[in-house]
């Protein structure tokens, strides 16, 4: 009982402060490993991700993000935890981080664990550390839930090997999208201090899937890849740069995902950094819509944002921003065109697209069809044609119209919802 | 006006189909027997699953269609909706009377409700998934409550047998009165007598529970405020997520809650 009281405040408290600290790390995603429960142990971890919570930000809550320890020896602008901050300190045993997740897992309050860490003596000291978890937890508790490993910059070969054997997922974040940017803001850190540990990981990552391939019974290294984030307007960075810096990520270091987060005025004592009124999250939102054309819709980059274009309108969604540029690809066949075609309608997304493509060997669809099927019409309708008399498409209302009838729409649905709201409060008085 | 009366259970359902397609009859209605009143003007077939009718129609349906496709028509009856015995029966008359898998034809009717049925359950399945709270008790059991809209515990057994292999556990159905229980080898199906848990707020009494219990609800909720970031503050999207009926069961949402109830 008494231990139980001792554990009690002092580890609320840390639990408390490391949360604090971690919570600016957007990853949360427990998806992409299958790791089965071997000989009777505890968890495993299920391909399509679990979510367990969601705070009032509206965000996920699937693994315990922790930091080992929120003391750094870095500087960086962006960051809470930064060495001149006056903050709160603490320092996680090994041992409290394990039996926490273990204890919360077994609740099914978590997914697994998000183990990242302030940069403490030096690199290899700091890993060593966030190692000995991980290893804790496979070796010794026959764990076998989700881990999130965040890779420290300039820790040796070795302990990244060892890391990748344990951890379900490694991450090593960029934060700022150009190097001059980087190096004004975080002095300590350069672009190739990050790329190597990306590259060292990738290269484990191919060299492991060829050894599985040879041997079944090989160990598997980080089985749910490795992923980054990037900081969202610290930086005059334009959206052109951030994109086409995730795209080459995702082509040449084979990046699992790459996670935007809109700034948060952390430290706004510090006069390198922008004021903000809030953070951008209408901006954050439109930069993972794109994320998902260029991984899912099969967009390129360039496509959505280039010299013409170096930001994405805040308006309207890419997809849509897309369309209205490039009239002259549509209408679009339902009936006909290929899969890649039907998905590049706004309206349809990539569910609704293949249903079309099953569907449509039965008999010829119309409107009320597509409606079934889950495509929205009100979008849709001005950039396809179908089994269905022809209906004014953008080609003949213009692509400034549509864009003015779509956002009028969405206006007066907004209207609609506030003088609900009025209504019936005037009502029940 | 034939109205045919089942037993409750799916097998019985899919029996009463077998009989209906079988005697060419065409039922207005196909009722559960608990849910049956009287009607003077109907003739009335009472059904008992039997199952030879069921695996011989359940046979028949995997060959026409597929294994996942009649997982599908199971998941919808599981949706205990108040016409999904006819939409079932619908469902299966088109495959049986099909030349060709009518599996992906989604501007059929009966195929988009079917669709849709199973595609509610199979969301309740995943908030199950995702929102149980087990509390440790006294004797080292796992226990949890929920309420589902939709009998969906049955389909959250495998993934909870597989993941806690290593410890007992409870899933208790608050709706329904049932629930299941895993001790270290095999899932049985229980019910309830004693008065250890609230049928309301589905709680585990102070007495019953591990005196570690309540510090890591505790701890727990600590995280879970921590790792709010306010500057983000969205509650739109926090209730379209986390819908109020499952915060009884959460202890980051009603721990107040729990521990003056407890």
């Amino acid at each position: 009982m008494q231990i139980v009281g001792v554990m009690k405040s002092e580890t609320i408290n840390k639990l408390k402060i490391s949360a604090n600290a971690a919570k600016y790390d957007v990853s949360c995603a427990s998806s992409g490993s299958n790791r089965a429960n071997k000989g009777k142990g505890i968890g495993n971890a299920s391909p399509w991700g679990i979510c367990h919570s969601f705070t009032e930000d509206g965000r996920c809550v699937s693994l315990m993000k922790l930091m080992l320890t929120n003391y750094c020896i870095y500087d960086c602008a962006y960051c809470a935890n930064r060495k001149s901050n006056d903050i709160q300190r603490t320092t996680f045993a090994v041992k409290e981080v394990v039996d926490l997740t273990i204890e919360f897992y077994r609740r099914n309050y978590i997914e697994g664990l998000f183990l990242s860490s302030g940069v403490i003596n030096n690199p290899d000291y700091t890993m060593e550390r966030m190692v000995r978890v991980a290893r804790d937890l496979r070796v010794n508790h026959n764990y076998n839930g989700y881990i999130h490993l965040k890779s420290i910059p300039g820790a040796s070969d070795d302990l990244q090997q060892k890391a990748g054997l344990y951890a379900d997922r490694l991450s090593v974040n960029i934060e700022i999208a150009s190097e001059p940017n980087l190096k004004m803001l975080a002095p300590d850190k350069n672009f190739s201090s990050i790329l190597e540990p990306m590259d060292t990981i990738k290269t484990k990552i191919i060299e492991n899937k060829e050894e599985r391939r040879k041997f079944k019974h090989a160990k598997s290294f980080s089985p749910s890849g490795q992923s980054t984030q990037l900081i969202v307007g610290a930086t005059p960075d334009t959206d052109q740069s951030i994109l086409t810096l995730a795209g080459s990520l995702y082509r040449n270091k084979y990046l699992k995902r790459v996670y935007y987060s809109g700034f948060i005025p952390v430290n706004s004592y510090d006069k390198r950094l922008p004021t903000l009124t809030e953070p951008p999250l209408k901006r954050e939102n439109r930069l993972y819509q794109t994320d998902w054309l260029f991984r899912f819709y099969n967009y390129r980059i360039d496509e959505i944002v280039n010299e013409d274009h170096p930001n994405l309108d805040l308006e309207i969604d890419p997809k849509l921003s897309y369309a209205l540029r490039n009239p002259w690809l549509y209408p679009i066949d339902i009936n006909k065109a290929s899969y890649e075609l039907i998905l590049r309608v706004p309206g349809i997304g990539v569910l609704s697209a293949k249903k079309i493509v099953l569907a449509r060997r039965y008999g010829k669809l119309g409107l009320i069809n597509l409606k079934k099927i889950g495509v929205v019409l009100k979008r849709a309708k001005y950039f396809i044609t179908c089994n269905e008399l022809k209906s004014p498409t953008i080609n003949e209302l213009l692509p400034q119209n549509v864009r003015q009838i779509i956002l009028s729409e969405k206006q007066a649905k907004r209207k609609l919802k506030t003088n609900n709201t009025q209504l019936s409060l005037f009502t029940t008085t | 006006m034939n109205i045919l009366i089942y037993d409750n259970t799916f097998e019985g359902l899919l029996t009463a189909v077998h009989d209906a397609l079988d005697l060419n009859l065409i039922p207005s209605k196909i009722l559960r027997r608990n849910s049956f009143q009287d009607d003077l003007f109907a003739t009335k077939y009472e059904i008992d699953a039997d199952l030879d009718k069921f695996e011989s129609l359940w046979d028949e349906l995997k060959k026409k269609t597929n294994e996942k496709n009649c997982q599908r028509i199971f998941k919808a009856f599981l949706s205990e909706s108040i016409d999904v015995e006819m939409i079932i029966y619908d469902y299966i008359k088109l495959i049986l009377e099909s030349d060709y898998n009518i599996e992906t034809n989604f501007s059929d009717d009966s195929v988009v409700k079917i669709n849709n049925l199973q595609k509610k359950v199979g969301r309740e399945t995943q908030r199950v998934l995702m929102f149980v709270r087990f509390q440790k008790t006294v004797d080292d059991i796992y226990y949890a409550s929920f309420d589902p809209k939709y009998n969906v515990i049955p389909l959250t057994l495998n993934h909870f047998r597989n993941r806690f292999a290593d410890q007992k556990w409870v899933i208790f159905d608050t709706r329904r009165k049932y629930g299941y229980y895993y001790d270290l080898e095999s899932v049985q199906q229980i019910t309830i007598g004693n008065k250890k848990v609230s049928m309301e707020s589905g709680k585990v009494n102070s007495e019953s529970l591990h005196v570690s219990e309540k510090l890591f609800q505790k701890l727990w909720k600590g995280y879970y405020d921590a790792i709010n970031i306010s500057e983000r503050k969205n509650i739109k999207v926090h209730m379209q997520f986390l819908p109020k009926r499952f915060w009884k069961f959460l202890p980051e949402k009603d721990f107040k809650n729990s521990l003056t109830k407890a």
